[in-house]
């Protein structure tokens, strides 16, 4: 069994035209055994930017908190909001610093930059960056996820839009896949507002 | 919570953790690799250095366009294979190393410079930092094509391939190299040699990116041949109309800022 079996989880972010939005399963369990159905895995970083940590969950909490912790002190020093392409290097290098005894976690990082353009990256364990202009996927389901978001995901697609797109793609991923699921919960960034919606889904 | 960070380098604190997973019977995932095939030739002005864009966690494809070749001073790049965080932080750990000897020396970087302190790093770790490097640059002795191996070793070729693919390269290599070769001539065997690589190993694919460097300056040909558009196109794309998706609750965070700006004269504060 693997380490990112052990609790289970989905995520996926998607970009469109200055929007972002990303996604995620709601199910904790240990291995078979479903425990909770509103554990989400999406965590705020700041209004404009989020993170999405996929993986075991107990490494997942600790990130997002250390993460927190460093953006609070960032805030302090700089006096204004961390960028997501900044972010994503803070992220790396807290992965990287742990190259041999690494926290158990794939993050993926969805954000607005102060311009407007949506920035989206994934990343494995030890924080090898991935930026994309389309999708990325995390977790248990990402098999499944690639294979819908290739195929659903259109370029410039308008908050409304990519969030029927997006929650389609996690259903449909998270469906053919054991340890995902249990609802979703999505939310879309856009330059004046966050929407998070709270999906019904499969409760099995 | 800050140790490592203070003195920078690795932190081993989760290893005796991670060693009990493993005890248990948890295996550790993969990271992701750059499968790869990458190349560097030296021609008559100086190298060009070539690389596939393929990267793979598994048997799935991660990235379908990640950018292999990196910088390490403007008259030097490197391509970098295995694993990919590893190739990242190794070569930009050098980069920033470099920068600071050329602030302290006030000359151009030396290619062996590069060679020795990536050598260095990887040795120091006996090869548990999976980097296979093709590195090249032009300085004042030069053009320089060196492959650095996980483990720490070097060797110092006119033309050298590294990754999954190359064989396929060496082979193309091997037909179609001769001493002084033109710009055009070594941009195309590169190109065609990890074409190769692209074509018949499983671990590298989609496109070409390509980098000339000679002493007047560095050409970076990102994605110098694109194979990876697709060959078909969706006759419908799928659209949800809006509503079909079954929300339970919806939120609203309105982040306008509060404060409004309105231009106007300066207040007189003195008075």
């Amino acid at each position: 069994m693997s380490i990112f079996e052990y609790n289970g989880s989905a995520i996926v972010a998607m970009a469109g035209k200055e929007c972002v939005a990303i996604a995620s399963d709601l199910r904790f369990g240990v291995q078979l055994a479903t425990l909770a159905t509103d554990h989400k895995k999406v965590y705020k970083i700041h209004d404009q930017l989020f993170i999405g940590l996929a993986g075991l969950g107990t490494d997942s909490e600790t990130l997002s908190q250390r993460f927190t912790f460093k953006h609070n002190l960032y805030k302090l020093r700089e006096e204004r909001d961390i960028k997501p392409s900044a972010f994503a290097q803070l992220v790396s290098a807290t992965l990287y610093e742990r190259r041999f005894g690494p926290y158990f976690c794939q993050p993926v990082i969805a954000g607005l930059e102060p311009d407007g353009t949506p920035y989206l990256c994934g990343m494995d364990s030890i924080g090898a960056q991935e930026p994309a202009k389309d999708f990325m996927v995390a977790g248990t389901a990402t098999d499944s996820l690639l294979g819908i978001c290739e195929s659903l995901w259109r370029p410039d697609l308008g908050p409304e839009e990519l969030f029927e797109t997006v929650s389609q793609a996690l259903l449909s991923g998270q469906d053919r896949d054991c340890l995902a699921g249990w609802g979703a919960v999505v939310y879309v960034i856009t330059k004046d507002k966050v929407i998070a919606r709270t999906l019904r889904g499969r409760m099995d | 919570m800050a140790g490592a960070s203070q003195q920078g380098g690795f932190a081993f604190d989760l290893c005796k953790r991670n060693e009990f997973f493993e005890a248990k019977g948890v295996k550790h995932p993969g990271f992701t690799k750059t499968g790869t095939t990458i190349a560097g030739i030296i021609f008559k002005d100086g190298v060009v250095l070539g690389a596939d864009t393929r990267s793979t966690a598994g048997t799935t494809v991660a990235d379908k366009n990640c950018e292999k070749i990196h910088y390490i001073a403007p008259n030097i790049y490197c391509c970098g294979a295995g694993t990919a965080a590893d190739t990242e932080n190794v070569t930009g750990m050098v980069a920033s190393q470099l920068e600071l000897h050329r602030y302290a020396t006030g000359a151009q970087s030396r290619v062996v410079t590069a060679m020795t302190l990536l050598k260095g790093h990887l040795f120091k770790y006996q090869g548990h930092v999976s980097a296979a490097l093709v590195l090249g640059g032009v300085d004042f002795r030069g053009p320089h094509l060196f492959t650095v191996y996980p483990h720490g070793s070097t060797d110092s070729l006119p033309y050298c391939t590294m990754g999954s693919g190359s064989l396929n390269a060496m082979a193309v290599f091997e037909s179609g190299y001769k001493d002084d070769l033109t710009r055009e001539e070594a941009m195309d065997l590169v190109a065609r040699a990890i074409r190769s690589g692209i074509m018949n190993d499983l671990g590298s694919g989609s496109n070409v990116d390509l980098c000339i460097i000679t002493k007047d300056g560095v050409e970076y040909l990102r994605n110098h041949e694109y194979l990876q558009a697709k060959t078909y196109e969706r006759q419908f794309p799928q659209k949800f109309a809006s509503g079909s998706v079954p929300v339970v609750r919806e939120r609203i965070y309105d982040i306008k800022k509060v404060v409004t700006v309105v231009e106007g004269e300066p207040m007189d504060m003195e008075a």
